[in-house]
């Protein structure tokens, strides 16, 4: 009997105890934890969170923009100012419930000054909200639906083109350069996937191309029935909106039924991780387009080579998708900083009216949040790597 | 819609049995554990992966220059079958031994054994996530959820070419790897010694052991069996898809518990049939009503099979399989 008790308590404690480093080991994880809590940073160190799917299937789409924000940050670090800035990572694995608890906990428990992220436009609609309540000023560098600018919210900004730009962009691009006739548009019903679709389909529309549609499931695996309906279409072009890692299991299910139409996609394909779920030379010629500006041979401009370099130079890998834009986010908070507002009213009142040049653009933010410039371009795969080929509105068809 | 239907009849049908062959083998595993403990193995979801995780590693480490066709495919495909119908099977005897035989013995009840199949599944996820599949594919320890891509190694060519019914020769040989595995598990259950003692203590463990079966042996051999047909599956998923992750098992264990429950759970011609029935039923509703309803389209048909009957298409259970 005895023994039995003693057991129970064995068994009892040592549950507790993994509990109990489990929640504070999570803490860590997230980067909130222990740091000098208090409630006023003014002096010293303020706390800048960046939100986005660090550890997911599809955080090739962040991880970049977070080492640019790291790398602008810690180089202003360097200078030794008045107020330090600490980056805390949040890892929302690009889910939207993941995200809203950690905006609480960013908020409440860290008290973080500002936000660069959240990186997807799913989690965004969750946790701006959250945010927004909370007064705290955010800048994401990659959350691309139009939809969010809509809500009238006072702290959100964005530095990159959003899918309305993004979407008649490269539909335009299709009907133009690639002079396509029939076109077949898949999505998988995220917020993100499916924003950029339609826009894509409305502009189509608007040029007399009526598209063929079918949505799958993001977390499954098999998409015959997508692919034998292709088949079945026969599309000159299939524009895929949605993230890498669907983008690859489809374009290498479409390619091994045998389908060879020209493959495009938004940003959210725009990974290494394309190509390698495509498999063999399956993603040879897809066509990725982006509101985001990669040019590691400064074709459109000298900063975007000097950035590409000193990204080389510090992760030991190219530049890649949001690299400018991670860094012009983490600029406008630098700025912002720099400047003597620690808190998050006197940021936010700075970034309405900041007006610096940054990598990818004038770093300059209309009334709704969005940028006031904003371009689209397009770039084609070959191999695991792709390059820039131009801007949607004049860029041609590569060469086969 | 109807005309999606129509256009699309015979490549839904041929991609539908070839789903429903692996959600069979699969299925197998469920029915099997079911017939004999009447326990829902959760775990065995995770036992699939791990076959699918083995496989992977095995054609990393070969290295395939290019990929195969024809009989060095048949080749391929049967090592690293092999490969994972140990590592399956392993993963099952070692769930037998440490989430379910103690609670039996112990005399526990058979919602406790549920339970412990949930957290056993929940266990080997993240154990795969977070320290199996980055160490074993040299994977920063972050990047143990994402998907892991095989090198490309099944050169896919159309076998049969008529018309509009055109079958690829990894399909074709899913189908009928599934069908081969299934007629022998059958055969096994029905002839041998050991099929007799399973079939024996389904129908009535105590007076299986007056008759002298060892139960513990059974219980051993009935999972190690399930194990091994999902280790099939593995290996056949691997060569359809050519990558897996730590979560693969999740909606893929679902759909094998729908088809085993579709076909009459504890009867293993019900988990043929269910599998084959689940998988032709997800292809031609994703054609009709678009391929997001899929999943939906599955659940609805199984909702409705057992509203009118409740046991399932074939009924009977591994305790009267025919002799």
């Amino acid at each position: 009997m005895r023994y039995r008790a003693i057991v129970r308590l064995g068994v009892a404690l040592a549950a507790t105890s993994l509990v109990l480093a489990a929640c504070g080991g999570g803490g860590e994880e997230t980067g909130g934890g222990t740091a000098t809590g208090g409630t006023s940073q003014a002096a010293g160190t303020v706390k800048l969170g960046l939100m986005g799917d660090l550890t997911g299937e599809n955080s090739g789409i962040v991880i970049p923009l977070r080492n640019a924000a790291k790398m602008a940050i810690e180089d202003y670090n360097a200078t030794n100012p008045a107020t330090k800035i600490e980056l805390v990572e949040y890892d929302s694995q690009g889910v939207p419930e993941q995200a809203t608890s950690l905006a609480q906990q960013a908020i409440k428990t860290d008290k973080i000054v500002g936000l660069i992220g959240p990186a997807f436009s799913g989690e965004s609609r969750q946790a701006d909200p959250i945010l927004e309540e909370g007064t705290i000023p955010s800048v994401t560098a990659s959350a691309t639906n139009p939809g969010l600018a809509e809500n009238g919210w006072k702290y959100w900004h964005r530095i990159v083109g959003n899918d309305n730009s993004q979407g008649s962009g490269v539909a335009d691009y299709m009907t133009r350069a690639l002079g396509v006739k029939k076109v077949f548009v898949i999505h998988d019903n995220q917020e993100y996937s499916k924003g950029v679709a339609d826009v894509v389909i409305e502009t189509l529309k608007g040029s007399g191309i009526t598209p063929q549609t079918d949505v799958i499931d993001p977390q499954g695996s098999d998409y015959a029935s997508t692919v034998n309906k292709v088949k079945a279409a026969a599309p000159d072009a299939i524009f895929y909106g949605g993230y890498y890692a669907q983008a690859g299991r489809l374009l290498k299910q479409l390619r091994d039924g045998g389908v060879k139409a020209q493959f495009l996609s938004g940003d959210g394909s725009l990974d290494a991780g394309l190509a390698k779920g495509a498999g063999g030379n399956n993603a040879d010629g897809a066509i990725v387009s982006c509101p985001c500006l990669i040019d590691p041979t400064g074709k459109a401009g000298p900063a975007s080579k000097k950035l590409s370099e000193a990204y080389k130079a510090k992760y030991n890998a190219p530049t890649a998708i949001y690299v400018g834009e991670g860094y012009d986010a983490a600029t406008a908070f630098i700025e912002a900083i720099k400047n003597g507002n620690t808190d998050t009213e006197s940021i936010n009142k700075y970034l309405a009216t900041i007006d610096v040049p940054g990598v990818t653009k004038q770093i300059k933010f209309a009334e709704n949040g969005e940028p006031t410039t904003s371009d689209v371009y397009v770039y084609l795969f070959k191999g695991d790597s792709y390059s820039l080929i131009g801007n949607t509105k004049d860029a041609e068809k590569p060469a086969a | 819609m109807l005309e999606n239907f129509l256009t699309q009849f015979w490549p839904a049908t041929v991609d539908g049995l070839s789903l429903g062959a692996i959600y069979a083998l699969v299925a197998l595993g469920y029915t099997m554990v079911y017939g004999v403990l009447r326990l829902i193995n959760f775990a065995h979801s995770e036992v699939f992966m791990v076959g699918t995780v083995a496989a992977l590693f095995t054609l990393t480490t070969i290295g395939v220059s290019s990929p195969l066709g024809g009989l060095a495919l048949i080749a391929m495909l049967l090592f690293i079958a092999v490969v994972a119908i140990v590592a399956s099977g392993v993963t099952a005897i070692g769930l037998e031994y440490i989430a379910y035989r103690p609670l039996r013995k112990r005399g526990g009840s058979r919602l406790a054994a549920l339970i412990s199949a949930i957290g056993a599944s929940l266990f080997l996820q993240q154990l795969f996530a977070l320290i199996v599949i980055p160490q074993l594919f040299s994977l920063p320890q972050e990047g143990g959820r994402l998907p892991v891509h095989s090198p490309d190694w099944v050169q896919r060519a159309d076998v049969i070419n008529i018309g509009d019914f055109i079958v690829r020769n990894d399909k074709l040989l899913v189908v009928v790897a599934a069908v081969v595995m299934m007629v022998a598990l059958d055969q096994f259950v029905e002839r041998t010694r050991l099929g007799r003692g399973i079939r024996a203590t389904a129908q009535s463990p105590e007076n299986a052991v007056l008759m002298g079966v060892n139960i513990d042996r059974i219980i051993t051999a009935t999972f190690a069996i399930g194990g091994a047909m999902a280790g099939v599956a593995a290996a056949l998923y691997l060569m359809r898809f050519e990558e897996t992750n730590y979560f693969v098992g999740f909606l893929l264990g679902i759909k094998a518990f729908t088809a085993a429950v579709l076909g009459g759970i504890g009867n293993l011609r019900g988990a043929l049939l269910g599998g084959l029935v689940l998988g032709l039923i997800e292809m031609y509703g994703s054609a009709i009503f678009g391929s997001e309803w899929q999943h939906v389209v599955a659940f609805v048909v199984l909702v409705l099979v057992l509203m009118f009957r409740p046991t399932g298409i074939l009924g009977e259970s591994l305790q009267q399989a025919r002799a």
